[in-house]
């Protein structure tokens, strides 16, 4: 019961670790981008005040915007955020842990995705068209990838929990495997096409005839942008915390640890998401964008890399 | 023996319709058959009784067209005989036991063998679940589409008890013979509810091509029992059962099995007929065609595969995960490539019989392998996935009809905005849409789950070969699990979001309390089973432990109702209550926050029109079907469909407008029907010759016929 109740507790902390990092986050990556380019940037803590400026705002809507135009942030938001919730951080004594692995954290995202296309399509405007059109191709591709990286890490550790599989890894029983290089490859061309970076997509124009997510978002203001804002950073980091979940879980507390592994944990942590958003940084500087017909290129490589990671473990492993 | 084939045949025609016949016939013919059985019969009779009550439904819907109110009677009938047969066959399934009953109806020497296990009472289940609520939404629909298309077409009202009967006898067969009538009364049954609506244009084609497609399909099962049953003549099931077929024959028997099921299932690439005949029909119809009709193909396959054959050999699972996967992904591709929604859904049945076929391969592996338990989570997979898909495909039949209805339309371009005109279709499409896309927490994502963790068990098999398909089966079922997200948003954001692009469309008005009642209550079940699926995976239990001699959560010590961990050398387990509470506590949360913190003022304006303001009253400016399916068809379609779009566009001055062209091929139609009606009509031209030939010529063409056959008796007898 104790152990529950502990459980239960880390999981609401995670909640709201993720929710309140997940802007210096972005704001940090752009800040590091900024340095690089060898412009000032602004602090990394304009996120917030970008959010909370959106917060109190006024939201205009189009005159034929459904319901379903106004429940999708909420939506969105929702399912980003217990998606965030289901990576172990800092822990992995995380109280969802058995309700959902990590199929059902790709899922998760995927209803996250479908009402943000939705979304983008309700009021009738040809750039929500153009966005959420563009975005279901990179989901055809990017979902399968992610996918055969879910199977790969699956036979190698024997579940799809994602805090037995960080338990397993940090056991440091694995090895380097090729499969898992692999499914790393494959796993970071996902997260970068999954988080409209460069080079699928640019996060930082706002007319331009090769943008997906801006253009699905266009017709967002106020409360509702900041939602959507907002769980775009969120999955940035979720992203970014899965990476470091199964690759380089090392400094997690488990299940019937204390405060101080805990604590320990949120320090590995935030090191892990500072050391990720700079490189991050460092690679969008250093590449073009490139024409949206060729992330099927991009994407297809990844979904083949995944699956012949995928395809190594069956015939090498028997369970 | 000329006495008694005129009395069987004289009873075969009056015996469908009267029970009294039976007594006055089994004293002579077959004697001992009905005093054996006649216990057993009283189990029997309830489901016996419903299809006879279906059958005089049938012929009461004759004059029953005529009649003011005569539609009620007969869907009312319909329904409530069916929703009793759901109940029977649930009960049935939870009970378990086997009934069987013998009636002295059919051949004489092969009298009609009915029989029910918990195989057939979960597909009976199924099966007339949405038969009453395709009779609730029939009614509706019939009273809809009377007040605004004129007449109804066609006799519909005689047909669907037929329809449905037919069904509920192949379901309940237990020999060939039996089978293969009933089979057969399906085809037809639906074959000419597919020509209800036959002044529409493209409707003759479609239903020809499916009658051809139901005859070869028939014909593969004839031959496939024929082989089955070996030579000693006995074409019961239970005989079937204990006569084990040489290697040839039983592969040869799975083949045709896999042909003749398949190309009703709509196994790509036998599926030709099944995107123009099922949207052809009425939208009730079509649910039951493609929700239901394909189930019972798939059942066939089931029940020779798993229980008529014995020990499967591994390659027979080889076969239908190839099969299976191929089938999921075209299928979804064809339906991203449709602009009629009705002909999409049915590309998207073609799709979710591909992940059903890939489960039964799946447990057909598994089960070769000795793996029983693993074999039992593959077919729960399958099994689940057959009442979800019996229920979303229901679902958006419904709403594609309640449309259809509305606006008189199945064109994906000339719809849009329905959402504000029709707010409970809409909001129930929703739930379809969603559920098929296997998004969580609705019951398609459940199905797809218990899926891949069958597949995360492919590294146990001992083949190799199989090993390395399972790994690429996992991808083609992720693959198009995401490519029916995109098809459905797709589908939904252009049918009900946006603005509307024509009148029809924007003067459409939600459909009458019936046609909503009976979307609802799938719509409820989708949810329903995604938060709670394993009531009804304890329910198939004992199915699955008929073919696979096992359960999916054997061995498993904690297993409370409201969570799902079957057992699996992969460990892992999903709670949809807790996530759909999670989920529910965090969005509450969320809102109460930004409305109690944040500005909550909401100003209405116009959209942003790229600086084009002028009024647009046909929508043109939005993004249509065919643009949104463009980076998807560039993507897949230009190798797969060879895709192409052409773009016309006049020189400055011109005034005509600019055309932009898609044309793509159909790869099923230019490999394989094409060629083949090609080939038959060369045939046919030579075979014609034979037609105008003088008598003497006959006379010695039917003499070297004889020899010749005479010959082959010879050799054939000298040889065994």
């Amino acid at each position: 019961m104790k152990a529950l109740l502990l459980s239960v507790l880390w999981q609401v902390v995670q909640m709201a670790l993720v929710l309140a990092l997940a802007p210096l986050l972005t704001g940090w990556v752009r800040w590091v981008k900024s340095r690089l380019q060898a412009r000032c940037g602004a602090s990394p803590l304009q996120p917030y005040r970008d959010i909370l400026r959106l917060l109190r705002k006024d939201v205009v809507l189009a005159h034929n915007a459904s319901w379903l135009f106004r429940a999708s942030p909420y939506m969105i938001f929702t399912a980003i955020w217990v998606a965030a919730g289901l990576v172990p951080a800092f822990t992995s004594h995380l109280a969802l842990a058995p309700s959902a692995d990590l199929i059902a954290l790709v899922a998760l995202l995927g209803s996250a995705r479908f009402f943000l296309a939705l979304a983008g399509m309700d009021v009738g405007t040809s750039f929500g068209g153009i966005g959420s059109s563009r975005e279901m191709m990179i989901a055809a591709f990017a979902e399968p990838a992610m996918m055969m990286m879910v199977f790969s890490v699956a036979i190698l550790v024997g579940t799809t929990s994602l805090a037995e599989i960080a338990d397993f890894m940090v056991s440091g029983t694995v090895g380097l495997r090729v499969s898992l290089a692999l499914a790393l490859m494959a796993l970071v061309m996902v997260a970068i096409a999954e988080n409209a970076r460069i080079p699928i997509d640019n996060p930082s124009t706002h007319l331009e005839l090769t943008m997906v997510h801006e253009a699905m978002v266009l017709e967002y203001s106020g409360r509702h942008l900041a939602l959507v804002e907002g769980a775009a950073m969120l999955k940035l980091l979720l992203y970014m915390a899965l990476i470091a979940c199964i690759f380089a879980p090392w400094g997690m507390a488990h299940p019937g640890d204390g405060l101080g592994p805990a604590l320990w944990g949120l320090v590995t942590f935030a090191g892990k998401m500072a050391l990720g958003g700079a490189a991050l940084a460092v690679f969008e500087t250093s590449i073009a964008k490139m024409r949206v017909f060729r992330v099927g290129d991009f994407l297809g490589g990844a979904l083949l890399l995944a699956t012949l990671g995928a395809i190594f473990l069956f015939v090498s492993r028997g369970v | 023996m000329p006495r008694t084939a005129q009395r069987s045949g004289l009873w075969k025609k009056r015996g469908n319709t009267n029970v009294a016949v039976f007594a006055c016939i089994r004293a002579r013919n077959v004697p001992y058959l009905f005093h054996l059985h006649f216990l057993r019969f009283g189990a029997m009779a309830f489901a016996g009784v419903a299809i006879l009550c279906l059958l005089l439904l049938s012929v009461l819907g004759m004059p029953a067209a005529r009649w003011k109110g005569g539609d009620g009677v007969v869907y009312g009938g319909t329904g409530a005989v069916c929703a009793a047969l759901t109940l029977w066959a649930a009960l049935r399934l939870a009970g378990g036991g086997v009934d069987e009953v013998v009636l002295p109806l059919g051949l004489p020497w092969l009298p009609a063998h009915l029989r029910a296990d918990a195989l057939s009472a979960f597909f009976l289940m199924v099966v007339n679940f949405t038969g009453a609520t395709a009779s609730l939404y029939g009614w509706g629909y019939g009273r809809a589409h009377h007040a605004v298309h004129g007449p109804k077409p066609g006799p519909v009202l005689p047909l669907y008890p037929l329809f449905l009967a037919g069904m509920n006898l192949v379901l309940l067969a237990n020999d060939a013979f039996v089978f293969l009538v009933s089979w057969e009364f399906m085809s037809l049954a639906s074959w000419l509810l597919v020509l209800a609506n036959h002044r529409e244009e493209g409707t003759a084609r479609a239903a020809r091509i499916y009658l051809i497609m139901a005859g070869f399909g028939t014909a593969c099962l004839l031959l496939a029992f024929g082989l089955l049953a070996g030579t000693h003549g006995d074409y019961s099931f239970a005989a079937i059962r204990t006569h084990t077929p040489t290697a040839l024959a039983g592969a040869l028997g799975v083949g045709l099995m896999l042909l003749g099921a398949g190309s009703k299932a709509g196994l790509v690439p036998l599926h030709i007929w099944l995107p123009l005949a099922h949207p052809a029909a009425p939208s009730h119809v079509s649910a039951l065609m493609s929700g239901v009709m394909t189930k019972v193909a798939v059942y066939a396959i089931v029940r020779v595969t798993f229980d008529l054959l014995g020990e499967p050999a591994w390659w027979w699972g080889g076969v239908m995960l190839v099969a299976g996967s191929v089938t999921a992904v075209m299928g979804i591709l064809y339906a991203l490539m449709q602009d009629d929604l009705k002909r999409l859904l049915a590309y998207s049945t073609v799709e979710n019989i591909g992940v059903i076929i890939i489960a039964l391969g799946m447990a057909l592996v598994f089960k070769a392998a000795h793996v029983p338990v693993i074999a039992a989570l593959a077919l729960s997979a399958a099994l689940l996935h057959i009442v979800n898909h019996s229920l979303f495909k229901s679902l958006l039949f419904f709403g594609a009809g309640a449309v259809l209805a509305s606006t008189g339309t199945r064109d994906l371009g000339r719809m849009g905005g329905l959402i504000h005109t029709m707010p409970v279709t809409a909001f129930l499409m929703l739930v379809g849409a969603a559920a098929i896309s296997s998004l969580p927490p609705l019951n398609g994502f459940v199905g797809e789950w218990l899926l891949f963790q069958a597949i995360l068990n492919g590294p146990t098999l001992p083949q190799w070969i199989l090993k390395i398909l399972i790994a690429l089966v996992g991808a083609a079922v992720a693959l198009a699990a995401a490519l029916a997200g995109a098809c459905f948003v797709r589908a939904y954001g252009t049918a009900f979001l946006g603005r509307a692009r024509s009148v029809a469309a924007s003067g459409a008005r939600e459909v009458n309390w019936a046609m909503r009642v009976a979307m609802a209550v799938p719509a409820l079940l989708c949810v329903v089973l995604g938060v709670m699926p394993t009531p009804l995976l304890r329910l198939v239990e004992p199915a699955t432990r008929l073919l696979v001699e096992a359960g999916p959560f054997d061995g498993r010590a904690y297993q409370p109702w409201f969570w799902l961990a079957p057992t699996s050398a992969v460990g892992n387990s999903y709670n949809g209550l807790v996530f759909l509470v999670v989920i529910a506590a965090v969005s509450a949360v969320l809102g109460l926050a930004i409305h109690r913190w944040a500005s909550d003022r909401v100003r209405r304006s116009i959209a942003w029109g790229c600086g084009f303001d002028e009024p647009d009253p046909a929508g043109v400016t939005q993004y249509t079907p065919s643009s949104f399916g463009q980076p998807i068809r560039r993507a897949f379609g230009a190798t797969v469909f060879r895709a192409r779009d052409t773009v016309d566009m006049p020189e400055p001055g011109d005034v005509r407008p600019a055309r932009l062209t898609v044309r793509w091929s159909d790869p099923a139609w230019v490999w394989l029907a094409d060629p083949v009606v090609r080939l038959v009509n060369a045939a046919a031209d030579r075979v014609n010759e034979i037609q105008f030939l003088t008598i003497r010529r006959y006379l010695s063409l039917m003499f070297f016929a004889l020899v010749a056959l005479l010959v082959l008796v010879a050799v054939l007898q000298q040889w065994s």
